[in-house]
């Protein structure tokens, strides 16, 4: 039981970590109409600017929003150059270009801090605490904790701001969002800012557990992938639940089923998301669409 | 009837230039396998063509079905004692087998779920063989080289009184394949199969609406392509004389769909120029800048989409627009 209740709390953290990063797909594929393969290289990246703060001596918590502002900086300005020309193009064009964004982003992370592994100290605790006799790691509660305080201050954000109603607008429907004065374009560009800044926070809560080395979000990115499929692409919700669902399903198959093991976790992964996928093609909690002919 | 009798003649001039080419590099052996290497891509990619372009389903799977390929030939190299050249329609086979079975499931996605859902198969495969190495050799692989049933056994082969250096072998084999491959597609692509999958792929209700069964043919692409892909991993395992999980990395899948649109979509003979694109850009990054050939290599991809997001194939539309003045 105790090593269940272990299991299931890691699960979580390291849901808490795809779920975060499924959000920044989300939103992109919301506001753009895009899968950003780039997205896990965009996190690494960040993450190596929080890590670069902090060797200059800037405690976590200082280097980390000032790695989230640089974050949001960056996305915006990808949209705005390298997006924003083939807003019009078809998909397959947007695909290939995140594609060589993300060969991009990760030769310049290489080159910039080279491909040796750094140990990357996170803010919370390693030590073990013990609760009703089972021992958990403080750390798995924080990285759930920042990453439930994320999300939640995210769906504040688009709730109850005017912002976040004009993100929503433009999404939605862009041509009648431009009709009411809203700046279509510069809300594109703001989303892929805010996926920016929750793929930094997945990628800094990544790091104390998985070491900095410039492939570090690569598998993490395909169970973002993953879950934000499983929630249905465009439903934030979903997202974050599949991703939660995901981490904690994959712990405890690894654990309790030998065949699965460690090496067999991705596929695993994967025959998941096909199971679903044929049964609701529109992921968890995505709408059926209805086209017209 | 006259673009037909000028697609035969380039058709024609395609095949003296590939039958010409390696005299031209005759010294470089380099060339001469990278050439193979090219053609084995080319065939992938005209598969690809015919599921992305034509029934416009997205797959980064097809790295996946190279290595299907690949490891058929291998398996039945090593263990059943198949020659070699006799294993590639059976790779072709059984990619092709396997292409079909998931095509059945792909017809409920669509767009970017199918493209992720056919990434996370490319991304499983090296795991999977990995775990099942009593079968595919595990991480180290089969090596193919020397082997009994390889055609030369690795010092090339005589041919009509002629003596072919391995790198000769290997590239005319895989060309010959090719250029089949190619004009088979082309005969499919240009007939009532190709007009169907446009027809599906513009609009799927008034395709069955005009009779057109969409499930058979979205099917029938998955098939046909993954089958080319099979024949290009068989041959690029052929090429190599080994293969192991590395031999077909997740990125492939990536790289064949860049090769297709830097090429162009809906163009066959474009996917050349797409497998060219994709050999030779990591080489030329390499003379471009040693410390970060990478940062170079996702640049011009980049740079490539951005001005040209119709690949190769629109550029030459856009040369013919400009020399027929409809644009001046």
């Amino acid at each position: 039981m105790s090593q269940f209740l272990q299991q299931v709390v890691s699960g979580l953290a390291s849901g808490g970590i795809y779920g975060s990063l499924a959000l920044a797909l989300v939103l992109i594929y919301r506001s753009t109409g895009v899968v950003n393969f780039a997205q896990g290289e965009m996190a690494t990246f960040s993450t190596y600017v929080a890590w670069t703060l902090m060797d200059h001596g800037l405690g976590f918590w200082p280097a980390f929003v000032a790695t989230l502002a640089i974050a949001f900086a960056g996305g915006v300005a990808i949209e705005r150059t390298i997006i924003r020309p083939v807003e019009n193009a078809p998909v397959l064009v947007v695909v290939i270009l995140t594609i060589g964004l993300l060969i991009l982003i990760n030769g310049a992370t290489t080159w910039i801090w080279g491909g040796a592994a750094k140990q990357f100290h996170g803010p919370f605790s390693t030590r073990p605490i013990s609760i009703g006799g089972v021992a958990f790691s403080i750390q798995d509660f924080g990285v759930i904790g920042v990453s439930v305080v994320a999300v939640a201050l995210l769906a504040l954000f688009f709730r109850f701001t005017k912002v976040g109603l004009a993100l929503r607008a433009a999404a939605l429907n862009p041509g009648s969002s431009r009709l009411v004065g809203i700046r279509v374009g510069w809300m594109l560009a703001l989303g892929w800012g805010l996926a920016a800044v929750l793929g930094a926070i997945a990628g800094t809560m990544a790091a104390p557990s998985l070491f900095l080395d410039p492939n570090m979000m690569q598998t993490v990115l395909l169970y973002a992938f993953a879950a934000a499929v499983l929630g249905g692409l465009e439903s934030p919700i979903g997202a974050v639940v599949a991703g939660l669902a995901l981490g904690v399903m994959l712990n405890l198959l690894g654990t309790y089923w030998d065949f699965v093991g460690g090496q067999l976790r991705l596929p695993a992964a994967l025959a998941v998301l096909l199971g679903v996928l044929l049964l609701r093609p529109q992921g968890l909690f995505g709408r059926m669409t209805v086209r017209r002919v | 009837m006259r673009t037909l009798t000028l697609k035969l003649a380039l058709f024609a001039a395609a095949v003296v230039v590939v039958a010409l080419l390696p005299k031209l590099f005759l010294a470089d052996f380099q060339a001469g396998d990278r050439f193979g290497k090219i053609g084995a891509y080319f065939i992938a990619i005209v598969g690809l063509n015919i599921l992305v372009g034509f029934s416009g389903q997205i797959s980064l799977a097809h790295g996946a079905f190279m290595a299907v390929g690949g490891y058929t030939t291998a398996i039945l190299m090593a263990d059943h004692g198949l020659r070699d050249v006799w294993t590639i329609p059976i790779a072709g086979l059984v990619a092709g087998i396997a292409g079909l079975a998931l095509g059945l499931p792909a017809l409920r996605l669509s767009g970017l779920y199918l493209a992720i859902a056919t990434f996370g198969i490319a991304v499983s495969l090296p795991s999977i063989l990995k775990k099942f190495d009593h079968l595919t050799g595990g991480s180290t692989g089969i090596q193919l080289f020397g082997s009994p049933q390889q055609t030369g056994h690795g010092t090339g082969v005589d041919i009509l009184g002629h003596h072919l250096g391995p790198g000769d072998w290997n590239y005319y084999l895989t060309w010959t394949c090719g250029l089949l491959l190619f004009a088979a597609g082309w005969a499919l692509m240009s007939g009532r199969v190709g007009r169907s999958l446009l027809a599906i792929r513009d609009s799927e209700v008034a395709a069955a609406s005009a009779g057109v069964h969409p499930a058979f043919y979205k099917v029938l692409a998955f098939g046909v392509s993954a089958a080319f892909a099979g024949v290009a991993g068989s041959l690029f395992a052929i090429n190599v004389a080994y293969v192991n999980p590395d031999t077909f990395p997740i990125p492939l899948s990536l790289y064949l769909l860049v090769g297709l649109v830097v090429g162009g979509l809906g163009s066959l003979w474009a996917a050349a120029a797409g497998a060219a694109f994709i050999v030779y850009l990591p080489i030329w990054v390499q003379h471009v800048s040693q410390q970060a050939p990478q940062v170079v290599y996702g640049a011009a991809i980049v740079l490539f989409m951005l001005l040209l997001p119709t690949g190769a194939a629109g550029l030459l539309t856009i040369l013919r627009r400009v020399s027929s003045k409809e644009v001046l």
